[in-house]
């Protein structure tokens, strides 16, 4: 046996290859299928001296606040605006644009760049405020990323997520793939590859970290992988199931379901895998657990009450109290980070969608548009949810109007999960 | 890799074992060696796991939507399997649970479990010993069946027996 079992290891380690380049046709394509009612109408000009970047950061603004659904942007032949000089805010007003950017790049001596820019408020004649930022030449994306975030946050009053990740799952084949792009899909990378199915992929509050169940030992076992580096570690790897990690928000524990003792029960395990103890009993199904943003308190699904539903529970434990009561199947709870909003997976009569309900007052708006929905996660503000159907995912504003496809030709993708803020 | 690994894996045991179901004779091989041949009339033998004509081929104990209780028409099957584990205290099994493709993937997962359970507690209420019994769960991830109507759904609700070598 042992021989055999450690055949198989080896087997395994030839498969687990971190951090593999990607053949173009893995990257993720998206698809603007829905946009906001009333889009705020904004010129985004090519930047003085944007000659000097490696490529356009201009045109990576633009493509970002147009994929949002909230923004129109005016592309009609402004000639660049610098960030040195005031502009013709009447002139650029008498356009029909609500907002402007200007923006001046120039090369610095160590081969470093600076980009410049001011973000003007055109129907109050007002500068809403501005930034200078340094950077090597292969952070042109981010820089970019950063530029559309503030623009966003500034015009929506909303955090923008365009310099976040994503992870998900692809099968092409018998290949499962768990991969990591920037939200627009950009630099996908492979953190791990296995012939045996990868789900539920969980970011560490930091963005180093990702938990994920594997069934490479053909049984689900939790995973702590990080990144840079490409090592792994089993943290739950008891007799039965291990699965559903969910990380504190401190990032020193998660919260795991496990079946050691018959049915499935939630327990907390620090993120080094010490010290597992289970958070309270039930005769049921308890799993799915998801951390508030203060880390008081975890919400979860349990059929405890007969039907699938969710329910929360202190962090300590103690009795749990009923959160959903619409319908017979409601799970995978997600809590925004602004703690106000919880995302979850609904089954109605058109089928499983994915529903968001405002903790506040339990108003509940549905947001996805088939009916075999699954495993919903927020990004960082909790504006927009990904959620995958189908074989792709669907990335939808919290009011269902904002709306993009997200698909990997000739593969399925599932398991979404949207990456922290970047710090 | 299973479907290689399994016959290997029960040959190298039989091998070790030398029963052969047909004859009760002790065996000269001619290499001086004789080994008893403990016969297995009643075919409970390691090799009557694979073999077709032996209930205990079967692996698979499928359950009807929304539950997770053992049929009785899979009675038979489970009092084979008991019994093979207990006259063979020394063999291991892994119950792998599944679901259909519908729903959270985690939350099928649970309940992919729940059948696990149930054949686990079936085959230790008729004897098996629970420590030599792994319940686990592959939800939906290992379907059967990949077609989204409900013949290929009931395909899928299912627990698979699997002994060691075999996971």
């Amino acid at each position: 046996m042992k021989d055999f079992l450690s055949a198989r290891l080896r087997t395994f380690v030839l498969l687990l290859l971190a951090c593999l380049a990607l053949p173009a046709h893995a990257q993720l394509a998206i698809e603007i299928t829905g946009a906001g009612a009333t889009r705020i109408p904004v010129i985004i000009p090519v930047f003085e001296n944007e000659q000097v970047l490696p490529n356009s950061v201009s045109d990576i603004v633009r493509a970002d606040l147009e994929r949002s659904g909230l923004f129109q942007v005016m592309d009609n032949g402004v000639a660049p605006i610098s960030a040195n000089t005031l502009p013709d805010l009447a002139g650029l007003r008498a356009r029909g644009a609500d907002a402007a950017l200007g923006a001046s790049a120039s090369a610095l001596d160590n081969g470093r760049m600076e980009i410049r820019f001011r973000l003007f408020d055109l129907p109050r004649q007002a500068e809403l405020g501005g930034m200078s930022m340094v950077m090597s030449p292969s952070q042109y994306r981010l820089i970019a990323h950063r530029i559309a975030d503030y623009i966003y946050e500034k015009l929506t009053g909303q955090p923008g997520y365009f310099s976040t990740r994503i992870a998900f799952v692809v099968k092409s084949g018998d290949r499962y793939n768990l991969q990591i792009a920037d939200v627009d899909g950009a630099n996908p990378q492979v953190a791990l590859t296995s012939r045996e199915p990868i789900i539920s992929p969980s970011w560490s509050p930091d963005g180093q970290r990702i938990a994920y169940v594997s069934f490479e030992a053909k049984k689900p076992v939790v995973y702590v992988h990080t990144l840079a580096s490409g090592q792994r570690k089993a943290i739950a790897n008891f007799t039965g199931s291990n699965s559903a990690p969910a990380w504190s928000p401190d990032g020193s524990r998660l919260a795991v379901a496990l079946t050691r003792d018959g049915h499935s029960q939630i327990y907390i395990v620090g993120a080094d895998g010490s010290g597992a103890r289970r958070l309270m009993s039930s005769g049921g199904i308890d799993t799915e657990p998801n951390f508030s943003p203060d880390g008081q308190t975890i919400y979860f699904s349990s059929d405890r009450g007969g039907g699938a539903q969710i329910y929360r529970v202190s962090a300590n434990g103690g009795s749990a109290q009923r959160v959903t009561f619409d319908g017979s199947y409601n799970v995978s709870p997600r809590i925004s980070s602004d703690g106000r909003t919880m995302a979850y997976l609904t089954r109605g009569g058109s089928g499983f969608q994915i529903a968001i309900m405002n903790l506040a007052n339990g108003q509940i708006t549905k947001v996805s548009q088939g009916g075999q929905a699954e495993s919903p996660s927020f990004a960082p503000g909790g504006r927009m949810v990904l959620y995958a159907e189908n074989g792709s995912l669907y990335a939808v504003s919290s009011d269902g109007n904002v709306r993009q496809r997200l698909s990997v030709q000739a593969s399925a993708v599932r398991e979404p999960a949207w990456g922290p803020a970047p710090k | 890799m299973k479907k290689l690994l399994v016959p290997a894996l029960l040959a190298m045991m039989l091998a070790a074992c030398s029963s052969t179901p047909d004859e009760g004779a002790a065996l000269d091989d001619g290499s001086g060696v004789t080994t008893v041949n403990a016969n297995d009339p009643s075919g409970t033998g390691i090799a009557a796991l694979t073999d077709p004509n032996n209930i205990l081929s079967q692996r698979s104990v499928y359950f009807d939507y929304d539950s997770y209780s053992v049929k009785s028409e899979f009675a038979q099957l489970m009092q084979a399997h008991a019994s093979f584990l207990s006259q063979h205290p020394e063999m291991r099994m892994m119950i792998q649970g599944n679901t259909d493709e519908r729903g959270s993937p985690e939350y099928n997962l649970a309940l992919g479990q729940k059948r696990a359970e149930a054949v686990r507690q079936a085959l230790v209420a008729l004897g098996a010993n629970g420590a030599q019994i792994e319940a686990v769960s592959l939800g939906e991830e290992k379907p059967r069946c990949y077609e989204s109507y409900e013949s290929c759904y009931a395909e899928n609700r299912r627990g698979d027996m699997l002994y060691q070598g075999e996971f």
